[in-house]
């Protein structure tokens, strides 16, 4: 299929990205990989009237230390997130989780800043995003703000970016020697994932969902269970508590239930090994 | 940056394709591959499917493979394009394309192109995959002809760990 | 014969490597209007009325036509072909390409818009209104055979026909009478989405002075399309030309007459401009059959010993909306095979094909024989585990000849296998995959309780392809022959043309082709030239579907070589001065046999032909003979498949991770080609067992038509395969030669679902749907352990 017609703006800025999506309202998208966007257009599931494009602006892609945290550009393509260097030492979980995206292509063009900014559950990155307790710094007319991960997703592809706001920088806590595992099932490898789980066992261990909910979510009963000395196995036979899986063809919520036991299990056994 | 110029409905769309600079005024929502297919005629880039699932459009974009079903054309203006029409030179097909031909690589043909540039992209980041490494690398390009191990044992025999 | 045998790289392969091949979505012409296509979002309704004022009004638009008004114009003669009525009873209400007052499946046409552009075309599309008055809905095989419900208004049931091979049901009634063991498995034959890489699309290019219509589309059978063209449109057939380009995979999809290759030929014709259209992917779910579809009921009846006494089949097929040009003959495809590699003294098969609300079925890959082998072979280890002896064993105690060699055997159902040597395929089967160590690994997973179990599942399949004789077919009640044309003709300066009717469509024809004439002729194969696929260079043929092309078609350029040689041999002795039977011909020499300097090229009797000075009084110029061959009887070719497939028990994953697969083509004339032809054939299989199948809602939407739920597989989903042949030459034509494009997928979704029924054996699974998805695997397991999950 074929998107419907629309008028390309492009945004060289990030200031001038925020102007032209003030003054488009409702009828503009902000365009930047596209990997999730376009196939909805494709599919006219979208029907953007004007897409303000910021794949082409300088500045907003650069992975860099900032002391406690690491500084990702929201334009940081999933490839560029893979293999950076400074992610792989000192956040490694997110380095890894983004070399499952998608497949290579898409990981060319795909985006961080894109990622969160669909909050699509089935969705790997920010499942990454909130094990590691990150935060999605945004900018607006009125300036900038810093939301943390855990109240960034609000609802079904909705998350806590205004209109007028863009994804400028995700915020990655250094994890340092804290064990990490990303478990992604999935019958075929370019798929989304049935149910996902990462872990990052720090001082106090994080651990999400993919696709068990209407947003990216955190394990709250697992990191309880794990906060009150529960062992692996006990914080994993409660990992569907508080979740509402969905059911496609893929599995009904019973099976996502239990792929979550599982997979939690799983995850927090490579984590702590 | 490349200026952006409309004229009435129709963008005017400049890259580098191939080497040689390339124009088309094309409309807003035009696809890269629609571009270089129904605009440029270079139709060795194949449309496999509408989800970016297959791969059958794989071109790279400053010599990374990008699916040109879901770019516009509008977002690569001033960029460096090489399609499979690019990949032999001088009548001598490029050492990957001789290889899908000594392996047995393709039956078809339709997938072939995108297979081609994908696998080119993957041992420009990764000289010597491993069996495993070529399969995760192809993950995003379907062929429905060959069971893919020829495909594989191709990009073995350019680049592969034996 | 010394080129036919070996590996040879492809001639295809250069223009396919670097876009030089032209697919049909590659080819313009001037002033071409795209078709938009406006379909039913229902399965079933009544169309109320049509507003096509705005898409008409739209940019670029040239005309809109609903479908009353298509009928109203006279465009075709007779509705849109069923080449296969079974029965003589069969019903079949007229189907044409545009509904005018129902609409039967979602995706069924109701308007078209013809669009100056790609893109506008779907654009114009979206804007014609249609208000649907909602029918019941027949959404599953199960629904169509109540008949609570019909899926057309015009008919009072939805069984469209019964067919019966019952050679003697008194004997089967008997053996079952007699049985110490009986088995029956009741098996769902998912339908597919047959998915070739290339979507289907047409171009239709008049001349309208000239009177004429050159008509491209993305098809396996140009020749059947210019019949049906002619009887459908009431074009003149000698005005039609009908050119399949490169095309991009067919699997048996693109082996129809479709709506929207009427529309384009008559809109062509009609308005006088270029007509084109490109389908989507996902849209091929509805624009594209489907295949499979089927409810299966096999018993077998045994004694004490597991020999097997008498086999009972029934089969509810779904034929989707309407029947297309094959859809009801596919089920009969497979009914002589589910007698399988086996001595069976009693056989009875029966089939209802049903109408529903869901996109039309047809051919796909193997068109019923891998359903047939899929039963026969499951219902094989079903009768194991009765009896109690392994896979292996039970198959062994009841190959037809006692697994030695024969020729022209006649089968329980009543056709005549021509040659087979089923034990010692088998057993070299077993050695090249290591079955016991396989069971020795399988056994300490095991005792191990290791969470990842290992499964061990075989099948012997038999398969009969090379259609055919077409007295055969005749006998079917199949409206075409199964003969097919070969010319050879030698060109004044001394290469080859090969006029074939053979059609390929990735399987390397034109590599093969050249092979047997390079053999035949002593020429080099790169000095042959093969025309095909265009019907104005290649006016006879059948096409290439059912794994004839070898078999037949390649027979005919073989037999064609060979009149081509016995006149040049006449030409030789003319020139030579000699009797022809002292000639030799050996490397494409003609020798007077005894004196090694008196010899002459062919190439050179070539010439002499062409310049017809000098012929032997009465000889007709020109080296050019053509054959057409209609075989006497069918191939079977048969071979054993080994998969091994791990279990995680914890997610219900199944992962294939060991594929060994020994078959039996008849000699090969390229290994290469053949082994390619296994390796993808097989991975189809496979692709059936564990991940691939059209899911219908109750309302009968297709509810995963794209490649992001429709799980083709990648890379990452196969193994690398082991593979090895054994060869028993076919009586059935001269070369010997079998076919091998559907024999991997016919062997293969068997052996994988009786490797996962073989890891699950401990817990009492003795069978699991397909595809075996994890969430099934996970279900059953957790059933079979009492609910513990």
């Amino acid at each position: 299929m074929i998107p419907a017609a629309l008028k390309y703006v492009e945004a060289d800025s990030a200031t001038a990205a925020i102007a032209a999506l003030s003054e488009y309202g409702d009828e503009a998208k902000l365009l930047a990989g596209g990997h999730s966007l376009i196939p909805l257009m494709r599919f006219r599931l979208a029907v953007p009237a004007v897409l303000v494009d910021i794949s082409r602006l300088d500045g907003l892609s650069d992975i860099t230390d900032a002391g406690d945290h690491i500084a990702v550009g929201a334009l940081a393509k999933h490839a560029e997130v893979e293999s950076s260097s400074l992610l792989q030492s000192e956040a490694p979980l997110l380095a890894h989780v983004a070399s499952k995206v998608g497949d290579p292509s898409v990981r060319h063009r795909g985006t961080l800043g894109g990622s969160l900014a669909h909050g699509d559950p089935a969705s790997d990155l920010p499942a990454a995003v909130l094990a590691l307790g990150g935060s999605i710094v945004v900018q607006g007319p009125d300036g900038e703000r810093v939301i943390d991960a855990a109240e960034f997703f609000t609802g079904f592809l909705e998350t806590a970016i205004s209109e007028t706001e863009i994804i400028t920088e995700v915020r990655i806590p250094k994890s340092g020697s804290a064990g990490w595992s990303f478990q992604k099932f999935n019958r075929r490898a370019q798929d989304w994932a049935i149910v996902g789980v990462a872990a990052v066992l720090g001082a106090s261990p994080k651990v999400s969902l993919i696709n068990m909910g209407l947003t990216p979510l955190r394990a709250g009963a697992v990191e309880s269970a794990l906060a009150g000395g529960g062992s692996a196995a006990e914080a994993a036979s409660v990992a569907a508590e508080g979740t509402s899986a969905p059911s496609d063809l893929n599995g009904d919520a019973e099976y996502r239930d239990h792929l979550a036991r599982v997979l939690v299990e799983r995850a927090l056994d490579e984590a702590s090994s | 940056m490349d200026q952006l110029t409309h004229r009435g409905i129709f963008v005017q769309i400049d890259m580098t394709v191939n080497g040689r600079a390339c124009s088309a005024d094309v409309e807003d929502r035009t696809l890269l591959v629609h571009y270089l297919r129904d605009h440029l005629e270079l139709t060795g880039t194949n449309v496999g499917c509408d989800t970016s699932s297959c791969g059958a459009c794989t071109v790279h974009i400053g010599g990374q493979s990008v699916k040109s079903c879901t770019v516009l054309a509008a977002q690569v203006r001033g960029a460096d394009v090489t399609t499979i029409e690019g990949m032999a030179t001088d009548g001598e097909l490029h050492p990957m394309q001789e290889a899908f031909r000594q392996c047995h690589g393709l039956q078809c043909g339709y997938c072939t192109p995108g297979m081609v540039m994908a696998a080119t992209s993957l041992l420009s980041e990764n000289a010597n995959p491993t069996e495993a490494e070529v399969r995760e690398g192809l993950e995003g390009n379907l062929c429905r002809c060959t069971g893919y191990q020829n495909i594989v044992k191709s990009v073995l025999s350019v680049g592969g760990q034996s | 014969m010394t080129i036919m045998g070996t590996p040879r790289l492809r001639k295809e392969d250069p223009k396919l490597l670097t876009g030089e091949g032209k697919f049909i979505d590659d080819i313009h012409a001037h002033g071409e209007l795209w078709m938009g296509m406006v379909r039913s979002p229902h399965a079933h309704a009544k169309i109320q009325s049509i507003d096509t004022t705005e898409a008409a009004a739209a940019p670029g638009v040239h005309s809109v036509y609903t479908g009353a008004e298509l009928q109203e114009m006279g465009l075709w003669v007779a509705p849109l072909p069923c080449a296969w009525p079974v029965t003589e009873d069969m019903v079949n209400p007229p189907h044409y390409p545009v509904a005018a007052d129902e609409v039967r499946h979602v995706g069924d046409l109701v308007a078209v818009v013809l669009c100056d552009s790609r893109y506008g075309a779907v654009d114009a599309a979206e804007l014609v209104e249609v208000d649907y008055e909602p029918l019941p809905v027949v959404a599953s095989i199960d629904a169509a055979v109540t008949d609570a419900v019909m899926a057309n208004t015009d008919i009072s049931s939805n069984k469209a026909y019964s067919w019966a091979l019952e050679p003697d049901p008194e004997a089967v009634d008997a053996a079952f009478a007699a049985a110490d063991h009986t088995v029956v498995g009741e098996f769902v034959q998912q339908r597919l989405i047959p998915a070739a890489m290339e979507p289907r699309g047409v171009l239709a290019i008049p001349a309208p002075f000239g009177g004429d219509i050159t008509f491209y589309t993305s098809t396996q059978v140009p020749h059947i399309m210019k019949v049906m063209l002619a009887a459908t449109t009431g074009i003149a057939e000698n005005k039609i030309r009908v050119i399949a380009p490169a095309v991009g995979g067919g699997f048996g999809a693109k082996l129809n007459v479709n709506p929207d290759e009427i529309l384009a030929v008559t809109l062509a014709n009609k308005i006088g401009l270029p007509v084109r259209w490109t389908e989507t992917r996902s849209e091929a779910a509805f624009s594209t059959h489907q295949g499979r579809g089927q409810n299966q009921k096999i018993e077998i009846a045994a004694d004490a010993n597991g020999k097997i006494l008498g086999i009972r089949v029934h089969l509810d097929a779904d034929m989707g909306a309407y029947m297309m040009l094959l859809t009801p003959g596919v089920p009969l495809l497979g009914s002589f095979l589910y007698t399988g590699v086996y001595d069976v003294p009693a056989f009875g098969f029966t089939c209802d094909g049903y109408f529903t609300n869901m996109t039309p079925t047809d051919a796909y890959r193997g068109a019923g024989r891998p359903e047939a082998s899929y039963a026969i072979e499951r219902a094989m280890d079903l009768l194991a585990l009765e009896v109690g002896v392994g896979p292996d064993e039970i198959r062994r105690r009841n190959f037809l000849a006692g697994g030695e060699a024969f020729e022209n055997l006649e089968t329980a159902s009543t056709l005549v296998f021509d040659s087979g040597n089923y034990g010692p395929n088998l057993e070299k089967a077993l050695k090249l995959a290591d079955y016991a160590s396989l069971k020795a690994e399988q056994q300490r997973r095991r005792e191990a309780g290791e969470s990842k179990q290992l499964g061990i599942g075989m099948c012997t399949y038999v398969e009969i392809c090379g259609l055919a004789p077409s007295r055969a077919l005749a006998g079917l009640n199949y409206g075409a022959g199964g003969w097919e044309h070969a010319m050879i003709r030698f060109l004044p300066t001394g290469t080859v043309e090969v006029v074939s009717g053979s059609t390929p469509h990735g399987q390397g024809h034109e590599t093969s082709w050249s092979m047997i004439v390079a053999d035949k002729l002593g020429v080099d194969p790169d000095d042959v030239h093969v025309l095909h696929s265009d019907t104005a260079h290649s006016p006879l043929g059948l096409d290439t579907y059912g794994s004839r092309s070898l078999a037949v078609g390649g027979t005919a350029i073989a037999m064609a070589c060979d009149k081509v040689v016995d006149k040049a041999r006449l030409i030789a002795a003319h020139q030579l001065e000699a009797n022809p039977d002292d000639l030799e011909f050996d490397g494409g020499m003609f020798r007077v046999k005894g004196t090694p300097t008196a010899e002459i090229p062919i190439q050179g009797i070539a010439y002499e032909a062409f310049t017809a000075h000098n012929l032997p009084d009465g000889m007709e110029p020109n080296l050019q003979e053509q054959v057409t061959f209609d075989p006497e009887n069918f191939v079977f070719p048969f071979g054993t498949h080994i998969a091994v497939v791990e279990v995680d028990e914890d997610t219900g994953g199944v992962t294939l991770v060991g594929y060994t697969a020994v078959d039996d083509c008849g000699p090969q004339v390229n290994p290469m080609i053949v082994q390619g032809q296994m390796h993808g054939g097989i991975v189809q299989g496979v692709a059936q067992a564990l991940w691939e199948e059209a899911s219908y809602d109750e309302a009968g939407n297709c509810k995963n038509p794209s490649f992001l739920d429709y799980l083709v597989p990648s890379p990452m989903e196969v193994p690398n395969m082991v593979l090895d042949s054994t060869v028993t030459p076919s009586t059935s034509n001269p070369l010997g030669v079998k076919g091998a494009g559907e024999a991997g997928t016919i062997g293969s979704a068997a052996a994988v679902i009786n490797a996962v029924c073989d890891a699950l054996s401990p817990y009492g699974v003795t069978d699991i749907s397909m595809p075996a998805t994890p969430q099934k695997v996970w279900r059953i397991l957790r059933d079979a352990k009492g609910g513990e999950a």
